[in-house]
Parts: structure tokens; C-alpha cells; sequence
């Protein structure tokens, strides 16, 4: 036999094998018993549990971002749009090495040092497997080579998406404002369902103030992706809603204007409709580029903006605050008038300074310094108002006492928000004792009235609030809240007058009469303006002091520093007889009214020669 | 009439019968294992062409490995068994010379050195040793009598864990101890006694902890411990579990459809096509089409135990046996590992994972079977 084992106890050993086959088998049915137990309870028991899961594996709801609304001025042209682009994007968990990645995309299309900054910036703030933007707004040949060299480029994506765009960006980046990438901040505060697929906020201006409308709401769809993310169809899709168009008061080239006629002069224009209050032009100088900020500004870029001294990312015409100086002065002669305090005849002497009765002290009249002496022997309040005589507004401002010529003075909005529909809006300061006691724990001297009678002193006003007060005097007494917007989705913002100032006619028309003569009247302190006027103008002018000048001291232009020159004002309304613009003009460290109202004059005539009927 | 025709069709019968059989026993084949084994590849094929989206190329590359598996098993099936018993040591000694030989020559691919290139061909001398182990170890116990004395027993521990511990230090813990299972298999097979498999259960559950501490490497206890909690590592080892388990849950009783697997069409099932092709069985095809494949493999085992316990010498007997465990155990880890209840080792699903290499040494396997069972009529002739 060719077996050895043959030899031994065959019974035996195949009794003992029969026996283990037996166990094998029981072992063996009992692991087939186990995994059909398993698979039971995958696919019977846990059935829809798992189903749903491979569906939602399957299943994406994407969110559809809405258009934002878009922003025109008065005449229809776009001010706000929203341009197609395209970016880069780097999907980091599927790129590899990111320093090689952006070695090969540098030699393609150039990367900047600041792209990279703000791409770890965003990318700290992703989640995985989000594509994080890298380089945006895409030349069409960029998108080209990228896409040639794609298959070397692993987790490079190019997105296309509408970008927020401003085609005049420093014409109108402080009254438009801009939108910008959702910070932290924000994300806490909005509605996240709202802004599912929207990565942009308003962050100052229209776009901020009307954020809720210029959204619009989020649409949805179900996309059925593979596992890598790739959409392969559209299930269903319920279309985002457009945010809703605002149009404006704003005209366009009103507002160049303005913005030109400045020129190089720090300052602030802001010109109102008197018939409505609706904002005409708007422009703070220096101005920038709100383009700038839409995909996140650079962190040098912004210091530049921020540290300049020139300050262009304050919006002079709502947070810049100054003395008003004399624009004040037909406002106080009205109020001096109601109170019977004067009338239009009444004069005062003026030797070119004042003094309170029982006080040595000298105020001085800022003609002294020029002539050497008063306006005339004896003022009265037209010549007060057109040569703007402070000997005559010294006397009536200790006549009110502070209080009295507080509340004068606010009905026309000073010391308080006028509510305009622009961000960030300051109250200036309208002083009066129970505010230097709350402010300064102080009590207030007499002596103080009188610097506020011109203007000066605790008083501060933005250029809005002068314009607002010029608004007020054109419209005899009706004040309007100042708005930017006239129409939100086609229908217009209620416009109702917010309160009139009462006055009787005969006073309301001494003071017109008056600042008509500060233009028309050659001593008027605007006289400069009146050549080839085609229509008339009640202005006022003011110059109010940056520093403090000493009692016996002589403002001398020259001697000192660009910063701590004067500013000028210059306030008026046009046409007199029934007036179509309202204005106010700063002329930041100007040295005086001539830095201001030449500006104006431009404005108006731009804005009357289109304007000469209804 | 009637009686003539009855007849003549049992003579028909019969004579058909008798032809196949012979022809059959002329290539010394099973006929009924034969059928299972064609069967369950034509079904293997019709999963694997959805698995991998309806790609020709890779049906007849499946197609071409099952006819040179088809061949391996023809060839070994010709082989004499005493042929087989007589070389067992030689080829036993020869893998174990290629496993040494792995650390010094052998090239490596993903962190592991598994693998030999001897210009023609890159192999794995652990697959060799699949077949070989089993041999070795019949071949012992066949030489020295049933039920073994604890020297013969522990002699063959030493022809089981030497090559054993060759696979773990590649490392390849999974296919460690597959090969040692296939080893061990033949010990139960030889009848050794309770008491020890009792004392050797609870050497194995204590020896763990140490092996936890000291033996296993970073990935391997990750793969543990992602199997009790796939949830910890969503993104990352734990999603291949969670997404196979989503495949299988979600095909339910009958199953999304052939080709309309989600899981697996939108790649969010990994390796579909090898490891895990049964998640993509059990999403299309259901409950339904996982009980017809476990019916297919518990006839193969069945079979093959049928085969061993007709076999007519010891060795025939051991070696049967244990190569129809080993193969059962393939079947075992793999749809356990699938659904979550065995740690995941690079284990195919025997003859329906899409891969040469495994489907060939399974073959030659069946192949041994087959030159069992037409042995005893060689004899009876």
C-alpha cells in the first residue's frame, strides 16, 4: 500500500473525522446563521434608517442665492450691479502639498502676496471640503490657462458667481456704501437660513441700511452629487427671489459736479430737494473706492485708508461734526424775531467788538480784523445777516440766554439725527446748560452764550444738518426727513413733511430778504457769486474757528498750520421765490467761506439749468 | 409503445449520463462542485459588470483570470494525490524560503512588503502559502496517526506559526492569520482534543491585551476601534464602514434594481469593486440576492465536506477539510468585514471579487478537492 497510514486504526480515525466534520458543519451554520442575522438587520430592520441615510448621501439641498437688488439714481442710471465673474478656488483637503499648488499657479497666472494672506484668512473660517476662493475676478485668459493645466492643478475649482460691482466707486462709496464677506460678528446676528448660499453683506451706506430689501430671499434645489461633490442632475428647484431695486433721489451727475467743484478741497456737499427732502448729491471728499472692500480689502491697503489724515473713510456728511459758525445767524434772527427780542429795525452799535454789561472782557468781531473797526456805527439785522455782523449777534445771544437760543435753534434739527437713510449719522452738539452740567459737570457761563451765537463755542453741526436747515428756511417753516432712497422695488418712500418751524410771514421774509442780500447785495459776504446769476439765492456764510484763538490775538492765515486753518461754510437755497435746491458746503480747514460758496454756486446752476420749470 | 419509448429515453438518460460521468471522471472532476463553482462566477460576473459601471474591459479581464483559474484547477485536479502528499514538504519549505526571502528582496507597496518580483511575474508568497500550509500540516499528522500526542501537535504549532510570524512582520496581520487558520484547521480536523482547543481559545482571548500594547501597529488598532465605533471618524477610516453598511441597509429585502445602486454608482461605496463588491450585491440585488450567494458558498463547503468525508486516506480527509474551512472563513471575514461586525483586512470575496491572484490560488485549492474526489476511483479501478 502506498499509504502509511493505512496501516493504523482506520475505523477509529474516521469515526473521530466524521465527529469533527460534524462540529465543522454546526460551526459553519451557526457563522452563515450569524452573517444572515447581520444582513437582516441591515436590510430588514434598519431598513429605512438606511435608506434615508443613502438618500441624503445621494440627495444635496443646495441653497440658491438671490440677486441682490440693484441701485439706480434719479435718471435710471445703475450705481450698484452685480457683474458675473469668475475665481479660483482650492478645495485644500483634495490639493496635496498647497505650497507646490500655489507654486505651479503663481508661474500660471500670478499670485499676489495679499491673495494668499486673505486666503488663509478665509480659509481658517471654511469647512472642510469648502473651496475657498484664492484669486478673484478672473481675466477670461486666466480662466483659460487654468483650465489647460487643470489636470496638474488637483483641488483647483473656478466659480462663477456675480460680484457686487460699483461703477463710480469713489463718487459714491459714502452714500452707497458697500457689501463685503460675512464676518463672525455678522454670522451671530443674521438669520443663517436667510443667507444660506449669500456670502456678501451690507456693511455701510444703502447697502447696510437696506440690507432686508436689496437680499432678497434664498431659493432651493435638490441635486443628486457623487461622493466627490460633482452635481450630476438637478431633482427639483424652487428659484431664489430676486432683492428688491432701489431707485434714488440721487443724481448721478449732480453729484459729480459737486465731487469736481470741490476739487482738491478736503470738505463735504450735501445738496436736499426742499420740495420732499429727497438727497440730490451727497459727496464727502476725499473720497475711495468701495470696490475695494467687496472681496475683502487687504490689511495694508485698509491701514492706508484708515491712518491717512486726510480721513477718506469718514463720511464728512453725516459724522464729520464742526462749529457751523455764522450760518447759524438767520436762524436766531427768526427766533429773535418770534420772541419780540428784536425787530427788523432794531440796530446795534458796533465798534467792531462787544462787551457783556459789568464784564471787561472783549469779544471781538471778525471784521475788526480787516477794517480795524465795526461793519457800521449802528447794525441791523439784514446787514447783520448779509455782512454777518457777530457785534449784533453777540447782543441778541445775551438777550435769549442759552437756553432760549437752544430751543430756537432746534427746531431745524441741530443737536439731534436728522434720519437719513445713510449709516452712521452723527448729532452734532447743541449746547445748553443742562448739557454742559450732564457733559462736563459744569455750570455755564454767560460769556459762552455769546460764542454760540455765532456758531462757535460746545456748538458743533454736520453738513447734513446744515443742509437740513437750509431745507427748512427755503420751505418757510416745512422740514422733511433727508432720504436718499425715493423708491424701494418700484414704490416710493412715503414723503411727509416731519414738522414745520412756526413763524409769521413777515419775519420769515425779512430773513429771506436778508440772506438774498448776503449773494445779491455787493457788501454781502457771498457777493462773490452773484455775477451772471440767472436765478436768485438766500445763502449764509460761516467760518468757524478749529483752535481756540486768544482774546487779543489775530487769526493770521498764513502763520500757522494747514490743519488748524478755518473752515468754511456756505448754506442757501435756490431759486429764492420757489425753491428747487437746498444746500450746504463745507470746506474742511478752507480758511473761510470763499473755499465753500463757490461750490455751491456750481451745483446750483447745474442742477437749475436742468431743473428751470415745474 | 408506450413501454418502448419509456425505455428508450431511460437508455437515452442513462447513456447521457454515463457519458458525462465519464468524461467528467476523465478529467477527474466533481461534477456537482464544478456547477456550484461555474455558478457562482456567472454571478460573480453579473455583479462585477454593475460594480464597475458597466465596463467591458473589466468583465473580460474577470473573464480571462476565471479561465486561467479554470486551468489552475484542471491542472491540479490531475495531480495525483500521492503526489501531492509525497512533495507537501518540499513545496511547504519552498513558500517558506520565497516568505523569507520577502524582507530581503521583496518590494513593497502602501507602508508593507508583501510582495515578490521575479522579472516575469510580482506574487505574494503568502498566497503560495495558503495551499501550502494546509499540506504541510495533513502531511504531518497523515505520517504519525489520529488523534495526535502532544509532541506531534506541538510540532505542528512550529510548522503553523513559522510562516505565520513571516506574514505579520510584512506586515499583513489579516492574511497572518488566515494562513494560520488554515493551518489550525487541519489540528481541529486531526481530532486533537478538547481540553487543548479549550486552553488554546483562552491563551488567544488573554494574549490579546498584550498584543494590543506591544504587537499591533497604529493602523491596525485604528481599523479596531473603528469598527466598534465607525461614528468617531466620519471622514476617515470610519467612512468606508459607514457608507458599506448605508449600501447593504439600503438595498432592503429586494433590492434598489441591478445597475441603480446609488451608493456604488455615485462612488460613495469604496472599493466596490474589490473588497466590498457584496455591499453593491446587497444594494442592488437585496436580502434576497445575499441568501442565493450564501446558498451558493454553504453548498460549495457542503460539498467539499461531503468530498472529505468520502475521501479514502487521512490525508485526503485533513487536507479536504481544511481547505473547504479556509475557504468558508474567506467568506466569513469578508461579508462580516462588509457589515460591520469584523475589523477590515484586505480580504476579497472568494471568486466574486474582481482580482487574478485570490480567484487562482482558490482554484488550484478547488483543484486538490477535485484530485480528492476522483481519487477513490482511481483506486476502486
Amino acid at each position: 500500500m502506498a499509504y502509511r497510514d493505512a496501516m493504523r486504526d482506520t475505523g477509529r480515525e474516521v469515526a473521530i473525522h466524521r465527529g469533527r466534520i460534524l462540529v465543522a458543519s454546526v460551526a459553519v451554520l451557526a457563522a452563515v446563521a450569524t452573517l444572515l442575522y447581520r444582513y437582516y438587520d441591515l436590510q430588514i430592520v434598519s431598513y429605512q434608517q438606511f435608506l434615508t441615510q443613502s438618500e441624503r448621501n445621494r440627495v444635496r439641498l443646495e441653497a440658491l442665492a438671490p440677486t441682490r437688488g440693484l441701485i439706480y439714481d434719479r435718471k435710471g442710471r445703475l450705481l450698484a450691479s452685480n457683474e458675473p465673474s469668475q475665481s479660483l478656488a482650492v478645495v485644500v483637503e483634495r490639493a496635496g502639498s498647497l505650497p507646490a499648488l500655489f507654486e505651479r499657479l503663481d508661474a500660471l497666472v500670478g499670485l499676489e502676496d495679499d491673495e494668499l494672506e486673505r486666503f488663509q484668512e478665509r480659509r481658517r473660517r471654511s469647512r472642510p471640503y469648502d473651496a475657498v476662493p484664492l484669486k478673484l475676478r478672473l481675466t477670461d485668459q486666466e480662466v483659460a490657462v487654468i483650465g489647460v493645466h487643470r489636470h496638474t492643478l488637483p483641488g483647483v475649482t473656478i466659480e462663477a458667481q456675480l460680484t457686487r460691482a460699483y461703477p463710480e466707486g469713489n463718487l459714491l462709496a459714502h452714500v452707497v456704501g458697500y457689501v463685503g464677506r460675512i464676518n463672525q460678528q455678522e454670522a451671530n446676528r443674521i438669520e443663517a437660513e436667510a443667507y444660506r448660499g449669500t456670502y456678501h453683506i451690507g456693511k455701510v451706506g444703502l447697502e447696510k441700511r437696506y440690507e432686508q430689501v436689496l437680499l432678497g430671499q434664498v431659493g432651493n434645489q435638490n441635486i443628486e452629487a457623487n461622493a466627490h461633490g460633482r452635481v450630476l442632475r438637478v431633482l427639483d428647484r424652487e428659484p431664489p427671489a430676486p432683492g428688491a431695486n432701489l431707485d434714488l433721489f440721487l443724481d448721478l451727475e449732480l453729484q459729480r459736479v459737486a465731487y469736481e467743484a470741490l476739487g482738491e478741497q478736503r470738505g463735504a456737499v450735501v445738496a436736499l430737494d426742499p420740495r420732499n427732502g429727497g438727497v440730490l448729491a451727497l459727496v464727502s471728499k476725499p473720497g475711495f473706492d468701495g470696490n475695494l472692500f467687496v472681496n475683502g480689502i487687504s490689511s495694508a491697503r485698509y491701514a492706508a485708508l484708515r491712518d491717512s489724515p486726510d480721513t477718506p473713510l469718514l463720511n464728512r456728511t453725516v459724522q464729520g461734526q464742526y462749529p457751523p459758525g455764522s450760518t447759524v445767524k438767520p436762524m436766531l434772527a427768526l427766533a429773535g424775531l418770534e420772541l419780540g427780542l428784536i425787530t427788523p429795525e432794531t440796530t446795534v452799535p458796533d465798534p467792531g467788538w462787544y462787551s457783556i454789561p459789568g464784564d471787561s472782557r472783549r469779544y471781538r468781531d471778525w471784521i475788526l480784523r480787516i477794517r480795524g473797526t465795526g461793519h457800521a456805527p449802528e447794525v441791523d439785522m439784514r446787514m447783520a445777516i448779509a455782512e454777518s455782523c457777530d457785534v449784533y449777534y453777540y447782543d441778541l445771544a445775551r438777550l435769549m440766554g442759552i437756553d432760549t437760543l437752544a430751543e430756537g435753534l432746534a427746531p431745524y434739527g441741530f443737536g439731534a439725527t436728522t434720519g437719513i437713510d445713510v449709516t452712521s449719522e452723527q448729532p452734532g452738539i447743541l449746547p445748553n446748560r443742562d448739557w454742559k452740567r450732564r457733559k462736563l459737570g459744569q455750570p455755564w457761563y454767560p460769556g459762552e452764550t455769546l460764542s454760540v451765537g455765532i456758531g462757535q463755542g460746545y456748538m458743533l453741526a454736520t453738513p447734513l444738518q446744515l443742509a437740513n436747515a437750509a431745507m427748512i428756511l427755503a420751505n418757510r417753516g416745512v422740514a422733511y426727513r433727508p432720504s436718499v432712497v425715493s423708491r424701494v422695488a418700484g414704490q416710493p418712500v412715503p414723503r411727509d413733511p416731519l414738522r414745520v418751524v412756526e413763524a409769521s410771514p413777515e419775519h420769515w421774509s425779512a430773513v429771506v430778504a436778508a440772506m438774498m442780500d448776503v449773494v445779491h447785495h455787493p457788501s454781502g459776504t457771498a457777493a462773490a457769486i452773484s455775477r451772471d446769476l440767472p436765478y436768485t439765492i438766500a445763502g449764509k456764510t460761516g467760518t468757524s474757528q478749529v483752535i481756540g484763538i486768544a482774546q487779543d490775538a489775530v487769526y493770521d492765515e498764513e502763520a500757522i498750520d494747514a490743519r488748524h486753518r478755518n473752515h468754511g461754510w456756505f448754506m442757501a437755497f435756490a431759486p429764492v421765490d420757489r425753491p428747487k435746491i437746498a444746500i450746504a458746503v463745507l470746506a474742511e480747514n478752507g480758511g473761510g467761506s470763499s473755499a465753500a460758496y463757490p461750490v455751491a454756486r456750481k451745483v446750483m446752476d447745474a442742477w437749475l439749468a436742468e431743473n428751470r420749470d415745474g | 409503445m408506450a413501454e418502448y419509448e419509456r425505455t428508450l429515453s431511460d437508455n437515452l438518460a442513462a447513456g447521457d449520463f454515463k457519458r458525462r460521468n465519464t468524461v467528467l471522471a476523465w478529467l477527474h472532476l466533481d461534477g456537482w462542485l464544478l456547477l456550484l463553482l461555474l455558478s457562482l462566477m456567472a454571478y460573480g460576473l453579473f455583479v462585477l459588470y454593475s460594480a464597475s459601471d458597466g465596463s467591458q474591459a473589466t468583465l473580460l479581464r474577470q473573464l480571462r483570470n476565471y479561465g486561467i483559474a479554470l486551468a489552475a484547477l484542471l491542472m491540479a485536479s490531475q495531480i495525483r494525490l500521492e503526489t501531492y502528499l509525497r512533495w507537501s514538504p518540499v513545496f511547504y519549505l519552498g513558500s517558506l524560503l520565497l516568505l523569507v526571502a520577502v524582507p530581503l528582496f521583496g518590494v513593497g507597496a502602501k507602508g508593507a512588503q508583501r510582495w515578490l518580483d521575479i522579472g516575469l511575474i510580482r506574487f505574494q508568497p503568502s498566497e503560495l502559502m495558503k495551499l501550502a500550509m494546509p499540506l504541510m500540516v495533513a502531511w504531518w499528522f497523515s505520517r504519525r496517526g489520529i488523534p495526535p500526542r502532544l509532541l506531534t501537535l506541538l510540532g505542528a504549532l512550529v510548522l503553523v506559526l513559522l510562516p505565520s510570524g513571516l506574514i505579520v512582520i510584512q506586515p499583513d496581520l489579516g492574511t497572518s492569520l488566515l494562513v494560520a487558520a488554515s493551518g489550525l484547521f487541519v489540528v481541529f480536523m486531526a481530532g486533537v482534543s478538547w481540553w487543548y482547543i479549550g486552553w488554546a481559545v483562552l491563551l488567544f482571548i488573554a494574549s490579546f491585551w498584550p498584543a494590543w500594547l506591544f504587537l499591533l501597529k497604529d493602523y491596525q488598532k485604528q481599523r479596531i476601534l473603528t469598527l466598534l465605533d465607525p461614528e468617531s471618524d466620519k471622514l476617515g477610516a470610519g467612512w468606508n464602514i459607514i457608507q458599506s453598511k448605508t449600501a447593504i441597509g439600503s438595498g432592503g429585502w429586494s433590492g434598489k434594481g441591478w445597475l441603480a445602486g446609488t451608493q456604488s454608482h455615485l462612488d460613495f461605496l469604496p472599493e466596490s469593486q474589490t473588497d466590498f463588491i457584496i455591499a453593491v450585491l446587497a444594494e442592488e440585488l437585496g436580502l434576497r440576492g445575499v441568501l442565493l450567494l450564501l446558498a451558493l458558498y454553504g453548498l460549495i463547503v457542503f460539498r467539499g465536506f461531503w468530498i472529505s468525508v468520502t475521501a479514502q486516506s487521512g490525508f485526503a480527509r485533513l487536507l479536504a477539510a481544511a481547505l473547504t474551512l479556509t475557504f468558508f472563513v474567506y467568506v466569513f471575514v469578508n461579508m462580516g468585514m462588509v457589515a460591520g461586525i469584523l475589523p477590515v483586512v484586505g480580504v476579497p470575496l472568494p471568486l466574486v471579487s474582481f482580482g487574478g491572484t485570490s480567484i487562482v490560488t482558490l482554484m488550484l485549492g478547488f483543484g486538490v478537492l477535485m484530485a480528492i474526489s476522483t481519487d477513490r476511483k482511481v483506486i476502486a479501478q
